[in-house]
């Protein structure tokens, strides 16, 4: 750039900003203030319009047509998929399998949260060690905490199957039958989970004052009247929002099912079929992504519904 | 009285635990150093009485695992940078300064922080191949180039802890906004930014059904893709790919180690999932 363009631009910026500042009647730092407050957001919200916002839009824009990815032509079908979901055995089928999977493993790994973090919350020793322990699924990847679990079901060669002939159980076909590899499949994720909820619950435990359990500890209560009268009470919104937000995690379960009961021997669409499966198997196998895309309106609505169900429970407690 | 055997009740039951919670993590140690003989040896030894790393070579012969790791690696790499530069740039915005349309910008920024990538993957994918970015390194980093919630992290880091009394003085000495903020505002949000840097690291290494979709040819598998794909074609070698999975859990791990405590604060702090 030249000295004198430079010069230029500079007294033409000058003009500009003036006239800017006299508009908006805000002075001239101001102004400064403003332009980098919005080119310093500019990065972000570029990326999120473009790769968050507008698909999700599109999401539901795609729902309304019969949109296959080889097809020319991709006409409107208005609530067409929408019909279809409702017929299509798949789906239902997954739909369901997904909100078995949801209730049993938010109420296991809420209860087992619960438990571990009331007694990791007493004045112990080795508590950062438990906790740890317990954490360390939480952040691991799941594609290889799959295989591992998948080799401890083996029906054959299994450890769990060998354990459990201890007690005189004949060997199960963990991942052969649907119904004991939904039950498989929800140990597993229970165990990747569990360290979650119980640290969110362990930081609620731990910010309920004491003073609390002095009281209530003068007035002569204890252990299990301390717990449903104190703490149960205090931590209720904490409990709410793990419960939440498990249940969303839940409703997104894909990863472990495609590892674990995706196997040669095994079905085309699958042992157990799972709503994202669904969506995976329609929109990308199948190309269907008008199809698919209306199937992940009914995942987005689920989950909305319960971030809804969680604020409108949550406000009074938050005030 | 009353103390002690309920201390060792609660000290056993957590003990237990703790070994049923670690217990896949040893098993799957213990059979990716397992001759073939013994992994399908019944009842399983707990600990393989020979000993080898022939399951590890193998899982680099068969599959192109190194190359999974340097994908994996790349893509993880610039998905961190970019939400730490994203991030904190909008969290020191959001937090010191007012503007036309922050409030408005800001709640829009967190409302879709609950949906998940799962509910919005079709019509992003369809933009992707618009973009012929299908089978790319760009393609693979699209959905992971911001994080909500690391725009929150940052935001609560610059509005409660960051002084407004150093912008001042920086401003009083002539520095730009921008100085400030890269020599002031930056060099002190170091730990803020390296729990965001941590939790955007383990999200760009774990995803899975995204590079699933993107990635169409085996070289540009991530470890995760690589191993579930490989998993389902060699499910007679279960060494190799339990071996497989253990090089995939080091970097992970290790960033465990060294940083558990900025982790469990994240989680705390904000729930992130």
């Amino acid at each position: 750039m030249g000295v004198t363009s430079a010069g230029g631009e500079l007294r033409y910026d000058a003009a500009l900003s003036a006239w800017i500042c006299r508009r908006l009647r805000i002075s001239r730092v101001t102004l400064a203030t403003y332009v980098f407050c919005y080119t310093g957001l500019a990065p972000i919200l570029l990326v999120y319009w473009i790769l968050r916002l507008q698909p999700i839009g599109r999401t539901f824009y795609l729902s309304f047509y019969d949109w296959h990815l080889i097809r020319p032509l991709k006409p409107f079908v208005g609530l067409g998929n929408y019909q279809d979901l409702l017929q299509d055995q798949n789906f239902l089928g997954a739909l369901r399998n997904t909100t078995v999977f949801a209730v049993f493993v938010v109420t296991i790994s809420v209860v087992l949260g619960l438990a571990l973090a009331v007694m990791l919350s007493g004045k112990l020793r080795l508590t950062g060690v438990y906790q740890a322990i317990y954490f360390v699924p939480v952040i691991m990847p799941m594609v290889p905490m799959a295989i591992a679990w998948k080799w401890i079901f083996d029906a054959r060669y299994g450890i769990l199957n060998y354990f459990l002939s201890w007690f005189g159980v004949q060997p199960i076909g963990w991942l052969t039958s649907p119904d004991m590899a939904m039950a498989a499949i929800i140990i597993m994720s229970v165990w990747k989970v569990l360290g979650y909820n119980m640290v969110l619950l362990l930081v609620g435990l731990q910010s309920i004052p004491t003073i609390y359990y002095e009281a209530a500890s003068i007035d002569g209560a204890a252990g299990w009247a301390k717990f449903r009268r104190i703490t149960l009470p205090l931590l209720e919104p904490i409990i709410l929002f793990v419960i939440i937000v498990s249940t969303i995690n839940a409703y997104n379960v894909f990863t472990q099912v495609y590892v674990m009961t995706q196997g040669s021997q095994a079905a085309p669409g699958g042992l157990l079929r799972v709503l994202v499966f669904d969506i995976y198997q329609n929109g990308f196998q199948f190309f269907k992504m008008g199809f698919a895309s209306a199937e992940a309106v009914v995942l987005t609505i689920i989950v909305i519904v319960l971030t809804l169900i969680q604020f409108r429970v949550m406000r009074p407690s938050v005030e | 009285m009353r103390g002690g055997p309920r201390l060792l009740f609660i000290h056993a039951f957590l003990a237990a635990w703790a070994i049923v919670m670690v217990f896949p993590f040893v098993w799957m140690l213990s059979t990716s150093v397992k001759p073939a003989t013994e992994i399908i040896q019944f009842p399983p030894p707990l600990l393989p009485h020979v000993p080898t790393f022939a399951n590890y070579v193998r899982a680099f012969q068969a599959a192109p695992f190194g190359r999974f790791l340097v994908n994996s690696l790349i893509v993880t790499f610039v998905s961190t940078m970019v939400v730490l530069v994203t991030s904190s740039m909008a969290g020191y915005v959001f937090g010191k300064y007012r503007f036309p349309g922050r409030t408005v910008i800001f709640l829009i920024l967190l409302a879709t922080a609950i949906l998940p990538l799962e509910t919005y993957m079709v019509p992003l994918y369809l933009t992707m191949r618009d973009w012929r970015w299908i089978n790319t390194y760009q393609g693979l980093l699209a959905p992971y180039l911001m994080m909500s919630f690391g725009v929150f992290i940052m935001r609560q880091y610059f509005q409660s802890t960051f002084p407004d009394d150093l912008m001042d003085a920086a401003r009083i000495d002539g520095a730009s906004e921008w100085r400030i903020f890269t020599h002031v505002a930056v060099p002190t949000a170091l730990s803020a930014m390296a729990a965001v840097g941590i939790f955007a690291a383990i999200q760009a290494w774990t995803a899975f059904i995204w590079p699933l979709i993107i990635a169409s040819t085996q070289n540009m598998y991530t470890t995760e893709v690589g191993l579930a794909v490989f998993q389902k074609r060699y499910t007679a070698d279960y060494g190799a790919i339990t071996a497989g999975a253990i090089v995939s859990i080091l970097p992970v791990t290790a960033i465990f180690l060294f940083f558990r405590r900025y982790i469990t604060q994240g989680i705390a702090f904000t729930g992130f999932r």
